[in-house]
């Protein structure tokens, strides 16, 4: 086990690593002089020169990458060039926003699969099942920003019991917030739980006619039985895999909804550090969302571990 | 009171191309501690008679006749019963001892599970008695085994954790269906030598069923040869071997390869292919390749003939199937 988790922790360095290349490089490629945009186009060259020395960009490339680096390792994440506030402090409000949204859409997604996955997959080929699939088929279709406005004027406008957007800020109070964001994650997890029930509904349909099942029924298990005790387990692989990769593009990808309810979120920073070519925040918040998802995929390794025992043997 | 008694069987599977009589009109009786084999070809309904036995069949599927188990009939018994006789009074194991185990489970646990269940013991009792039986079953080292996961056994380890499983609540009658035909030919003897010890000693009635009238014919009492879905051959073991009577089971035995035959021989073979479960004829199940069919064959069920006491045979030409030696009748 320990071999186990050891490798995978290497892979999760290397990988960084990588990351932090790829990152670094497609910001030197992308077009634009960050002094250019905050000073305008009609600033003088001298002025942007010496913004452009000021904010340490004259520098060469390799040198600039390497004190990102050092100054990360230090906990260092340096200044937003457009708004002179550490890059800590812009990126530490939005990820408490955009992390406890990712939280609350998966644990949804999850809570709405496992349900409508398993009773479709106990009542195969029958009246329920058709219709949850035919529902969640539905669900897979919809765009979430489209849900999103269906939710707000049904929920917000016809029915008043939820804010249609914004954000208190944590100091308002735990309620409050998560009620702000109740209709934005169930915007998310509509599509996320729709895809994870129909994996879910086959792996389970899959699981139930594998050797070991009639092994179990044999022995005299009731069907119920059988699907906790022996079904279960073996069919959440699959549904763990696709659950760790849809969690990585919930934290990535809620720039959408984000924008349709107005929360600051990771989305809405990256997005307008890039418009004003904030450099330095774009490569510290496209790395912290790499960690994320590289991190998610680490605890999905692990857990596969958990749930598999020959995965172990096979690793070490 | 017979133990099983077995009548007009008959299994009609839901397929995509209709429905396919997968057994029909099988009738047979055990008795306490008697040992029958059914034998016949990979598709000829054994597997599906046992699993009907065992009222685990696929659940798009119909049964009719009748399963009496000491006198009540099983296909009358709710699922909660059903669950109640399975794995306690009636215990089954399966061709593939790779698979049939759950991969995510100590094997200790799986062997536990039926225990638990059946005989409400305790968890420290249940685990005395699994190391026991990991013990009977020929599981060195069992104390340290127990918590073993299937992938860290052989595969004749794991048959034998699937013996240990189906034995654990002592079950009147063990159905073993192929148990030995995944196994390595040398792990073979010993795991059909192990049933048979413990079949003895705990005083069960056995159903073996095996494409290999070889296996049938050294570990059984009593033969039930399947062809079709159909029984065309029953009787006692011995009786059988002295004289094979229906064309197919003649076929069957004329295909075995024996040690001392002249190489010069080719091996025997019953000319075309198991029948379609879906287009049977009306008739014997075997017409199509059978060298002694006639029209009547393909129209009417055969008659069941006793040749000699407690053999039996189904067959319009018992007579000249009697006549012919097996190698007039394939060649």
């Amino acid at each position: 086990m320990s071999v186990f988790i050891a490798k995978r922790v290497l892979t999760l360095i290397a990988t960084l690593i990588g990351a932090s290349m790829v990152i670094f490089l497609v910001m030197e490629i992308l077009p634009g002089d960050p002094a250019l945009v905050i000073l305008g186009v009609d600033a003088s060259e001298s002025a942007v020169q010496t913004l452009t020395k000021e904010l340490g960009l004259d520098r060469p490339p390799l040198e600039r990458y390497i004190s990102w680096i050092t100054g990360l390792l230090q906990g260092e994440l340096g200044n937003s060039y457009a708004y002179k506030v550490p890059v800590w402090e812009l990126v530490q409000g939005a990820l408490l926003i955009t992390l406890p949204l990712a939280i609350m859409s998966i644990i949804l997604s999850i809570v709405l699969a496992l349900v409508i996955g398993l009773y479709a997959a106990a009542n195969h080929n029958k009246a329920g099942d058709v219709t949850l699939m035919g529902i969640s088929q539905l669900g897979i279709s919809i765009p979430n920003f489209w849900l999103a406005i269906l939710l707000i004027i049904l929920f917000a406008i016809e029915l008043r019991w939820l804010p249609a957007g914004g954000f208190p800020g944590w100091d308002e109070g735990i309620l409050k917030c998560l009620t702000a964001l109740l209709l934005p994650s169930l915007a998310l997890a509509t599509v996320v739980g729709a895809i994870l029930a129909r994996i879910t509904r086959s792996s389970v349909l899959e699981v139930f006619r594998e050797d070991y099942v009639r092994t179990a029924r044999a022995k005299g298990l009731s069907q119920r039985a059988t699907l906790w005790r022996h079904v279960l387990r073996n069919a959440l692989i699959p549904v763990l895999t696709v659950t760790g990769i849809q969690f990585a593009a919930l934290l990535t990808g809620t720039v959408v909804v984000e924008n349709v309810f107005h929360i600051p979120g990771l989305g809405s920073l990256v997005l307008k550090a890039i418009n004003n070519r904030d450099t330095i925040v774009v490569e510290n918040v496209v790395l912290l969302l790499a960690t994320m998802v590289i991190t998610v995929n680490f605890l999905v390794d692990i857990l596969y571990a958990v749930i598999d025992p020959r995965l172990k043997a096979h690793d070490i | 009171m017979t133990l099983l008694s077995v009548q007009d069987l008959t299994v009609t599977l839901a397929t995509n191309d209709g429905p396919a009589r997968a057994v029909r009109d099988l009738s047979f009786t055990l008795e306490k501690g008697e040992t029958l084999g059914i034998v016949g070809e990979s598709g000829c309904g054994k597997s599906m008679a046992a699993l009907a036995l065992m009222g685990l069949l696929p659940s798009m599927s119909k049964t009719t006749g009748r399963i009496n188990l000491d006198g009540k009939n099983l296909l009358e018994k709710t699922e909660t019963e059903m669950c109640r006789i399975r794995g306690n009074r009636m215990a089954m194991i399966f061709q593939e001892p790779m698979t049939s185990l759950n991969p995510v489970h100590t094997i200790g646990h799986q062997i536990m599970e039926p225990l638990r269940l059946h005989k409400g013991l305790s968890d420290d009792d249940a685990h005395k008695e699994t190391i026991r039986l990991l013990d009977r079953v020929g599981i060195p080292n069992p104390k340290a085994r127990i918590d073993n996961y299937p992938h860290q056994l052989s595969g004749g380890q794991r048959q034998r954790v699937m013996i240990a499983i189906a034995l654990s609540c002592k079950p009147h009658i063990l159905i073993a269906d192929e148990p030995t035909t995944a196994l390595d030919v040398t792990i073979q003897d010993q795991i059909l030598d192990l049933i048979q010890t413990l079949v003895r000693e705990d005083g069960m009635a056995l159903i073996l069923i095996s494409h290999d009238l070889g296996v049938i014919s050294e570990n059984t009492e009593k033969i039930l040869v399947m062809y079709g879905g159909a029984a065309v051959e029953t009787g006692r073991t011995d009786r059988i071997f002295e004289e094979l009577v229906h064309p197919y089971t003649q076929g069957l035995f004329a295909a075995m390869p024996r040690l001392g035959r002249a190489r010069s021989k080719r091996l025997v073979t019953i000319p075309g292919t198991v029948p379609d479960l879906i287009s049977l004829p009306a008739g014997c199940t075997f017409t199509d390749r059978c060298p002694l069919a006639t029209d009547i064959c393909r129209e009417t069920p055969p008659p069941v003939i006793e040749v000699k006491g407690q053999h039996f045979v189904a067959c319009h030409h018992v007579e000249e199937a009697r006549a012919r030696k097996t190698e007039e009748l394939f060649s």
